[in-house]
């Protein structure tokens, strides 16, 4: 069963083509990040007019690299939301014209799904039941995932993602866009003990995260240190960007163990752009040798948004039987538990 | 046109949310709540108190928007919490269409909605949050529009 899946769900356009729910064809990004960018800016010209502009060009695209032609397609997936309603109707009336023209069968596809189970685009997957962990610029969410279609978010945080106070503290230190990848890159040359942060642990139960207290510690300290009323001598941007990468990493560390510990899983997944952070991983693996549990994480280029992660999800929604109509509509809020089990 | 400006000092995030309950609890579709303020002065907080007042559940969490640019919730209207942080320019607020939501059925509760005050629709209240010390906030309230003046009364009796 050869798969399209189409997102648009946020800046990048995407679309990939997935065989049996596992084997990638092709896997298209259309990132909208200008790199080094000079401003230390964000995404500039993003949502609707490009992905209108992009759409078709990488859906091509994504079957030319497949060498696969519209005929061979058994089905199509789309994300429908969560998103911004302008960028989710470029992709999903996209897609309707194509199940309309062409005949195929069409899966609405939530984005959160496609990042759980884009861990099933690798070779090596975890069995079920597994804990997940989706952290990005818009996401820090826990799940307990028991089967396709059944995940129990289990925390999620209550301010800001884990993504976006990277992306926010590397704006304020003046280290570019994206934040996560210069935070990490300026971290290797600082000391991660220099400045003491404030981890967010909340209560001894939570598993719900909040970086919003992180961010402002930060940038107060930024503030004082620009004005050299810091006590510690000589402390270098990348002190603070190293200390700040090890507030976070302690925290999502912690939280992920103890959502092992109370699901009594073996396996836990990593998802989503910041799990593509190098001293995450490295902190995460270590943490998990000790107790026995696998950690699985998905190359950098299922982590970040793709349309192959969405074709995995509509594998397995068309495969169920599951079919979206014409009348299909996007769901710019779209919370997980309103997922059908399968 | 005669405008209007209300000052209060908040010391904790608690107090920064009770008095976002307060505005939110007269605010009706339509509005457009235009707040400014650099990282960290407790626009998020007062969002959340924002979206208690007009009837958000509490289980809806209301998180930053900054990456989604716009974040939707179903109070008593809709609330749309939208933030332009991350935009580069000003023709990006357009090209995403976050102006059309000015003119939906909603109340618009908008962040760092200082960077192009051009694109503000005149019906909208402006609230300044500045940070005095780690713990106390500056919110102030202005308009002069007469929704806004309207807004701040009622604001003002109910606090009386």
């Amino acid at each position: 069963m050869i798969i399209l899946g189409i997102d648009t769900s946020c800046d990048d356009t995407s679309a990939g083509v997935v065989e049996g729910g596992c084997h990638v064809l092709s896997n298209v990004v259309q990132s909208q990040v200008r790199l080094h960018h000079p401003h230390g800016g964000v995404v500039p010209e993003l949502a609707s007019r490009e992905h209108l502009r992009n759409i078709m060009p990488v859906v091509q695209e994504s079957l030319s690299q497949a060498k696969v032609q519209m005929a061979d397609l058994d089905g199509i997936a789309v994300t429908v939301g969560p998103g911004l309603v302008g960028s989710l109707l470029v992709g999903l009336y996209y897609a309707k014209g194509l199940t309309y023209v062409y005949d195929i069968p069409m899966a609405a596809i939530n984005h959160l799904e496609g990042h759980i189970l884009s861990i099933f685009l690798e070779e090596v997957a975890p069995p079920f039941p597994f804990v997940a962990l989706t952290v990005s610029g818009g996401h820090t969410s826990l799940y307990h995932v028991e089967g396709y279609g059944r995940y129990a978010l289990m925390g999620q945080s209550l301010d800001d993602a884990a993504g976006e106070a990277f992306d926010k503290v590397a704006k304020i230190l003046g280290l570019g866009y994206p934040g996560g990848i210069a935070i990490e890159d300026s971290s290797r040359d600082g000391l991660k003990d220099r400045i003491k942060f404030p981890r967010a642990y909340l209560s001894s139960e939570s598993l719900d995260f909040s970086f919003s207290g992180l961010k402002t510690a930060v940038s107060l300290y930024i503030k004082r240190w620009h004005n050299n009323q810091v006590e510690a001598d000589n402390v270098t941007p990348s002190d603070i960007a190293a200390s700040f990468q090890e507030a976070v990493i302690d925290v999502l560390v912690r939280k992920v163990l103890m959502a092992r510990e109370k699901t009594g899983v073996s396996s836990v997944v990593v998802a989503g752009g910041v799990a593509c952070n190098k001293r995450l991983r490295a902190r995460l693996l270590e943490a998990a040798s000790g107790e026995d549990v696998e950690v699985y994480y998905p190359r950098p280029e299922y982590c970040t948004d793709n349309g192959a992660m969405i074709a995995v999800a509509g594998y397995h929604r068309l495969s169920s039987g599951e079919r979206a109509g014409l009348s299909m509509d996007v769901r710019s809020k779209f919370p997980i538990q309103d997922l059908t089990p399968l | 046109m005669e405008g209007k400006c209300l000052r209060y000092h908040t010391s904790s995030d608690q107090e920064t949310i009770n008095l976002g309950r307060r505005l939110g609890s007269v605010l009706k579709e339509g509005d457009v709540i235009a707040m400014a303020g650099e990282l960290g002065s407790g626009k998020t907080w007062f969002t959340k108190g924002v979206a208690t007042g007009l009837g958000v559940p509490e289980e809806s969490v209301i998180t930053s928007p900054s990456f989604a640019l716009v974040n939707e919730y179903t109070g008593r209207c809709p609330l749309l919490h939208m933030d332009i942080y991350r935009l580069e320019e000003v023709s990006d607020f357009f090209s995403a269409g976050l102006d059309e939501y000015f003119y939906g059925n909603g109340v618009v509760v908008m962040e760092w909605a200082d960077r192009w005050r051009s694109i503000l629709p005149e019906r909208r209240l402006e609230v300044k949050f500045e940070i005095v010390d780690d713990q106390t906030r500056s919110i102030t309230f202005s308009g002069d529009h007469p929704r806004a003046i309207e807004i701040l009364k009622n604001l003002e009796s109910q606090s009386s």
